[in-house]
């Protein structure tokens, strides 16, 4: 690991102008960050710890919907009452994923911007243009099993892996943000992820030392809540695919897909093809794909996943 | 389920994508976790190219004592407690938030400390397996493991232990799992809840339905 300065930041502007320094990084949890720091895939100069800013509350909106604090844990949001109660494809999504240790750690603004499991980010042997811009991408006719068949790119077909984000998803939630300058403002979940283009090395559209406040979730909107997550073990691995699906009781609903792009992957036009089944949804959500012979397979898994959720939801 | 965890399946990337790298193949992932761990290792105690890697003191109440330290603020909560305090009862397996060997409490949750920098806990109260009970006067959830044979070679043991305490505080608190079939509802002492919130503790022995069995013991349940 390299060495690193370390600060408890005091207050949110204070902590967003401290991180925005060149080599500068905010610390939640560090579950992600000191895994990556630790194989020198991230080498900050300089950590900026948000532990004591005071966003580990959970509150309700004026709108009936509910502020998550971006130091809540995974644990802690998922216990919530009211999420369990009304918003349980969250819980369901955050109880998928890790570890009971991890999530007792990981906090809601670090799972969003937790980095990609591809494992050749991972080797710093390896070409990798999201670890080291410009140096290619080996996974590109390389060993693709875990990685992305839609919304990729020719630099990069990574996958964004978390579970959390997907649910937020189709809950239409909203990253809340404050930068150097003290300017806010609230980023739509869909746009929050980018698409890798030709700059994988950039996750998010956060700006330098933009720091996540909250994520706010709208008022609850009722129906079935489902999470399926099919994985190579029962429990604690990554997403092969996974749906996040609330369904209404005239079986129309809402759809996204975790495993297989850049970011939770919802397309509107599709998820209103609910009625019809599983196939015609798949069929217009995945609509351009560009799989490889490894993980084609993801795509008939996502239609057979999406299929058990709506069987269950007539159960 | 645990049982289960694969040795050569190279899609379970979390846990073997250096040895698929490393190894050019699909090796095991455990037996390649030592050989990242040494590199590591040998990365972190290189000398700093230009100044002294920067130092902070941390103060942390380790079962119950006080304890001062000044740290490079690289050292880990596992090599705080470890190489600078000396309680060895916490072990280093992946190092890397994979295996659970690190598991300890701090301020009554488990967390793995070796994804935890020591200046993170400053004032956090860490109870490690040292804390838990003594030869002379075990803990229950120790003195169960030794009745129902709840390990082997006992390198996971003290991380499964302090984790097996906490997974029965977590459901006596209500904090729900992917096993549950309603969410909303009370989470019970069942086996199929143990297993899975375990499941972040990897046993090499599989020692796994022993130690399922020594926490329904101490839970009061029998499967
Ligand atoms: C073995 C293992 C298995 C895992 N399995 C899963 C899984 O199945 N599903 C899943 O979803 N996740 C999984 N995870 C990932 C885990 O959920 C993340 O590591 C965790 O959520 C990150 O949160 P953190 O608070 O620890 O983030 P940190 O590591 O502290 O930070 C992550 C990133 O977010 C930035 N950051 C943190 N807080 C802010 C803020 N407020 N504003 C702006 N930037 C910020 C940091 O600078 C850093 O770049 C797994 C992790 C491990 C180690
Ligand atoms: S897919 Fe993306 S993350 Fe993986 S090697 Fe290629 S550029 Fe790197
Ligand atoms: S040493 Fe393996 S999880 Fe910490
Ligand atoms: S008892 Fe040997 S690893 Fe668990």
């Amino acid at each position: 690991m390299k060495a690193f300065t370390y600060e408890r930041a005091k207050d949110a502007q204070g902590a967003a102008r401290a991180a925005a320094q060149p080599g500068a990084k905010f610390l939640a949890g560090g579950t992600n960050l000191l895994d990556l720091m630790k194989i020198e895939v991230e080498t900050p100069a300089h950590l900026v710890d948000v532990q004591d800013l005071g966003f580990d509350k959970i509150e309700e909106t004026r709108e009936g919907g509910l502020r998550i604090g971006a130091l809540v844990t995974n644990t802690d949001l998922a216990a919530d009452a009211r999420v369990r109660r009304d918003y349980s494809v969250l819980t369901r999504a955050i109880v998928a994923g890790a570890s009971g240790q991890l999530r007792n750690k990981a906090s809601t603004a670090g799972n969003l911007l937790q980095r990609t499991r591809c494992p050749y980010f991972y080797d710093t042997n390896m070409a990798c243009n999201k670890r080291k811009p410009g140096s290619g991408c080996a996974a590109i006719g390389g060993y693709s099993r875990q990685l992305g068949v839609i919304g990729v790119s020719d630099k990069c077909i990574a996958t964004f892996p978390g579970d959390m984000a997907v649910a937020m998803r189709v809950l239409d939630a909203y990253v809340e943000t404050i930068d150097a300058g003290g300017q806010r403002r609230a980023i739509p979940i869909a746009d929050f992820h980018r698409l890798w283009g030709d700059h994988p090395e950039q996750d998010t559209v956060l700006k330098p030392g933009e720091l996540i406040t909250a994520v706010t979730l709208p008022k609850p909107i009722g129906g079935k809540h489902f999470y399926e997550k099919v994985r190579d073990r029962a429990s604690y691995a990554y997403a092969l695919v996974s749906v996040a699906a609330v369904i209404q009781p005239d079986g129309t609903g809402r759809v996204a897909f975790g495993g297989v792009a850049p970011r939770p992957w919802r397309v509107e036009a599709a998820e209103a093809l609910l009625p019809q089944g599983a196939a015609a949804v798949t069929a217009r959500a995945f609509q351009g794909a560009t799989p490889t012979k490894d993980n084609a397979f993801k795509l008939p898994l996502a239609t057979r996943a999406l299929a058990s959720v709506i069987a269950q939801s007539k159960a | 389920m645990k049982e289960t965890m694969p040795k050569t399946d190279p899609g379970a990337l979390s846990m073997s994508r250096r040895g698929v790298l490393a190894g050019g193949a699909a090796t095991a992932a455990m037996t390649s976790a030592p050989a990242a761990i040494a590199q590591e290792a040998a990365r972190a105690t290189a000398p700093a190219p230009s100044q002294p890697a920067p130092t902070m003191p941390v103060s942390l109440e380790v079962n119950g004592k006080r304890q001062n330290l000044t740290l490079d603020t690289r050292t880990t909560l596992l090599d705080a407690l470890r190489e600078h305090l000396h309680l060895t009862g916490t072990k280093k397996g992946c190092d890397h938030g994979q295996c659970g060997a690190c598991t300890v409490m701090v301020n009554g949750v488990r967390i793995n400390s070796c994804l935890s920098l020591a200046v993170q806990h400053q004032g956090d109260k860490v109870t490690t397996i040292e804390g838990l009970g003594t030869p002379d006067k075990l803990h229950p959830m120790q003195a169960a493991f030794v009745k129902h044979d709840g390990y082997q070679c006992g390198y996971c043991t003290p991380g499964q232990i302090c984790s097996a305490v906490a997974v029965l505080d977590e459901i006596k608190r209500g904090v729900p799992s992917h096993v549950q079939a309603d969410v909303s509802a009370r989470p019970q002492v069942t086996n199929m809840e143990l297993r899975e919130r375990m499941s972040g503790n990897i046993c090499r022995c599989g020692a796994y339905s022993n130690i399922a069995e020594a926490m329904e013991e101490v839970a009061g349940v029998r499967a």
